[in-house]
């Protein structure tokens, strides 16, 4: 992908720093615009469920809706609070979302369709992803406020609990496709709806997809913002585009996680069934990433927010104990029976 | 031992979640309850206490003869009259303020008033941008008057075989 | 200058700089911070000598887990800055006196370290270009070091069963939740149903 645009802009160093930069505006202008619609699915989706009818407003069927939000927040005045860390408080946002965006290099959008096929790009998106709590626990701390605190305090000892079952769902899966690298997880689902991995990994795929909602601060898991007992979390001092970042950063992360369960269960840029592999694979997988989109808004619209404890238990005394469990069960049976290690 | 293995594989199946899950799915293509609502409003009571108005007569004479019961029964002291003799000698006010910031909508002084005066019109859309806006003067009720004079004329017509 | 080299120096400067800031900073969390971006840029080193599987767990669990807890624990401290000034003079000679060992040490160690001859121009590339890192890792690490490998797990588990057994104590008189027992509760077991005659009550 990468050398193909480097070729037409004449092959040299030049040419390839510019095909690159390409790539990334190709990728990252239709995500954020993505996003924006993705905040009002979001809302659409949830308001749905309660019987109510969400924003209709703004554009046909409020379509618009997102980008008056966004268009209101960028003309308003970023406020610093007086005892804040003036540095941290105006990084955390940006952080959480350039690194929103930078896991997207490594998703495949199609047969070759990367950016950048390093073949540890899971670990890579799992990196990025446990870099996304700096974003928060900062925001948290520079507020100089309690709630804020609180917030970033929760989220930080939340994710990086989820991480561990996490951990051990992307190890199996990888084990069986004998290489860490994205592109090569999808080819090992290719033909057809019963070679997805959903199906052989349906415990990873479950435990996956919930830590995945508590990975991103997602309800029920959106303890750190918990507006009922923290008022907004680690959000409560952040007004303007600095709170637009951090809105960005989390649907961005959120639309990352989806794209990830499509590229480790749901047979990446593959159809469903062989014959209709004519519909290119971009178009697929924006198809199963609006799929998980949905199950993200439909969970947020059905299940109450878990109390802390909880939460905690669920990880460490749940997840952690049967995804260790389902890695032994797992890599030994494809040892056992050939699967691993051809 | 079965009690056990059903509640065991009930917690791991995730049973419940799906039952909820599968709930709010129907819910999703219910027809919606709420109103769509600058464009569909609900439906008002005659005796519903809105934003105040000054009557008028039908020959155009205003109501009030400035006998200031509204302003002494109003509980929130939001009513301000001065009052002195007209030329032809009738009383009538110089001064009828009313503060809405103030006002609790109450409606004691629609129910002090013994010529239907001062009363409570049907509109609740009357926010302002200013909180002076929200200072009401002589004209800007007698204005409010003139314009919900028929819905007024009908609710009290309405409610009138119940006082 | 090539791309790669650009970068080397990048990565190379900002870990040496926020290396140097870590204790040269006052407010600890900023030296956390920088603690953070040390290893950040560290595993960007590792990405230009192509151990690019190492980079990645640098960045996982050292920066996504073992640093978010320091910077937890960082967070908490209550500092007084005054109060830690006063003592600064106090502790200066033994301080320096400990420096200056340690100095002395790093200069004997530095001073007779001989590199192997005919390590120099060999490239720090794996032998076999077509085996991934994770692989390479991965046949040593369970084949030849397989005893120092599970034993480095052993004091893990020791360490980690340790600070359960210093820190758990079973309290009387303390209420907890027994999620499993809860979920078990049936209307039958929970409330029991009478009708109540009007006028009487119970």
């Amino acid at each position: 992908m990468v050398e193909w645009l480097a070729g037409l802009y004449g092959g040299t160093d030049a040419a390839w720093f510019f095909s690159i930069i390409t790539w990334i505006l190709v990728i990252v202008a239709p995500l954020l615009v993505g996003v924006a619609f993705a905040v009002y699915a979001d809302r659409k989706i949830w308001a749905a469920m309660q019987l109510r009818r969400g924003p209709n407003v703004v554009g046909p069927f409020g379509l618009l809706q997102s980008f008056a939000d966004g268009l209101k927040l960028f003309i308003k005045e970023t406020i610093v609070p007086a005892g804040a860390n003036k540095g941290i408080f105006i990084l955390a946002p940006m952080l959480t979302f350039v690194l929103a965006l930078i896991g997207w290099a490594v998703i495949p959008w199609g047969e070759g369709a990367v950016l950048a096929d390093i073949n540890v790009g899971i670990f890579y998106i799992f990196a990025i992803s446990s870099l996304g709590v700096y974003g928060i626990i900062m925001a948290g701390w520079a507020s100089n406020s309690r709630y804020a605190f609180l917030g970033g305090l929760r989220s930080a000892a939340q994710m990086v609990s989820y991480e561990v079952s996490m951990g051990f769902v992307l190890v199996t899966v990888i084990s069986y496709a004998g290489s860490p690298s994205l592109s090569e997880l999808v080819h090992m689902q290719s033909g057809g709806i019963w070679n997805w991995n959903f199906l052989w990994f349906f415990p990873m795929f479950v435990i996956f997809l919930i830590s995945a909602m508590a990975e991103t601060n997602r309800p029920p898991f959106d303890l750190p913002e918990a507006e009922a007992e923290l008022v907004a979390g680690y959000q409560v001092e952040y007004s303007s585009m600095a709170f637009a970042l951090f809105w960005l950063g989390e649907y961005g992360n959120i639309l990352l996680m989806c794209a990830l369960s499509s590229v480790l269960f749901f047979g990446g840029w593959y159809a469903p069934i062989p014959a209709l592999d004519f519909i290119p694979g971009p178009l697929w997988m924006i198809a199963k990433i609006c799929f998980f989109f949905f199950i993200f808004a439909w969970v947020k619209a059905t299940v109450p927010r878990y109390r802390y404890d909880q939460l905690m238990r669920l990880g460490w005394k749940v997840f952690l104990p049967v995804s260790l469990a389902a890695v032994v069960f797992y890599t030994g049976w494809g040892v056992a029976f050939g699967y691993i290690g051809k | 031992m079965i009690a056990f293995l059903d509640r065991t594989a009930r917690s791991f199946l995730l049973v419940e979640f799906v039952k909820a899950m599968a709930l709010t799915f129907r819910y999703m293509f219910k027809p919606k309850t709420t109103l769509n609502y600058p464009y569909e409003k609900g439906r008002l009571s005659a005796r519903f206490r809105g934003e105040h108005a000054l009557r008028r007569y039908p020959n155009g004479e205003e109501r009030c003869i400035a006998c200031k019961l509204c302003e002494a029964i109003c509980p929130a002291l939001a009513i301000t009259i001065e009052a002195e003799p007209r030329e032809d000698g009738s009383r009538r006010t110089t001064r009828y303020d009313i503060d809405m910031v103030k006002c609790i909508y109450c409606g004691l002084c629609q129910e002090a008033c013994p010529v239907d005066a001062i009363v409570e019109g049907p509109n609740f859309e009357f926010a302002t941008e200013s909180r002076e806006e929200l200072l009401y003067d002589k004209a800007k009720l007698l204005d409010n008057g003139d314009r919900w004079e028929r819905e007024i004329a009908a609710n009290l017509a309405q409610d009138a075989p119940y006082r | 200058m090539s791309l790669t080299a650009l970068a080397f120096y990048l990565f190379a400067s900002i870990t040496v700089f926020s290396g140097f800031m870590v204790i040269a900073s006052k407010n600890p969390v900023h030296s956390v911070l920088f603690l953070i971006l040390a290893f950040f840029n560290a595993s960007g080193l590792f990405l230009l000598l192509g151990a690019e599987f190492l980079a990645m767990l640098l960045i996982i669990i050292y920066v996504g887990a073992v640093a978010v807890l320091f910077l937890f624990v960082v967070m908490m401290l209550d500092i007084n800055y005054t109060e830690m000034r006063e003592g600064f003079l106090q502790y200066l000679p033994i301080g320096a006196l400990i420096g200056l060992i340690v100095l002395v040490e790093l200069i004997m160690v530095v001073g007779v370290w001989q590199v192997a001859p005919e390590i120099i121009g060999t490239p720090a590339v794996a032998a076999a270009p077509d085996l991934t890192n994770t692989e390479a890792l991965g046949a040593v690490l369970y084949t030849q070091y397989i005893y120092a490998f599970q034993a480095a797990g052993i004091v893990l588990l020791i360490a980690m069963i340790g600070a359960i057994v210093l820190t758990l104590r079973t309290r009387e008189g303390v209420k907890r939740q027994n999620i499993s027992q809860q979920n078990r509760r049936t209307p039958q077991t929970a409330i029991e149903i009478k009708k109540v005659k009007v006028g009487e009550g119970l």
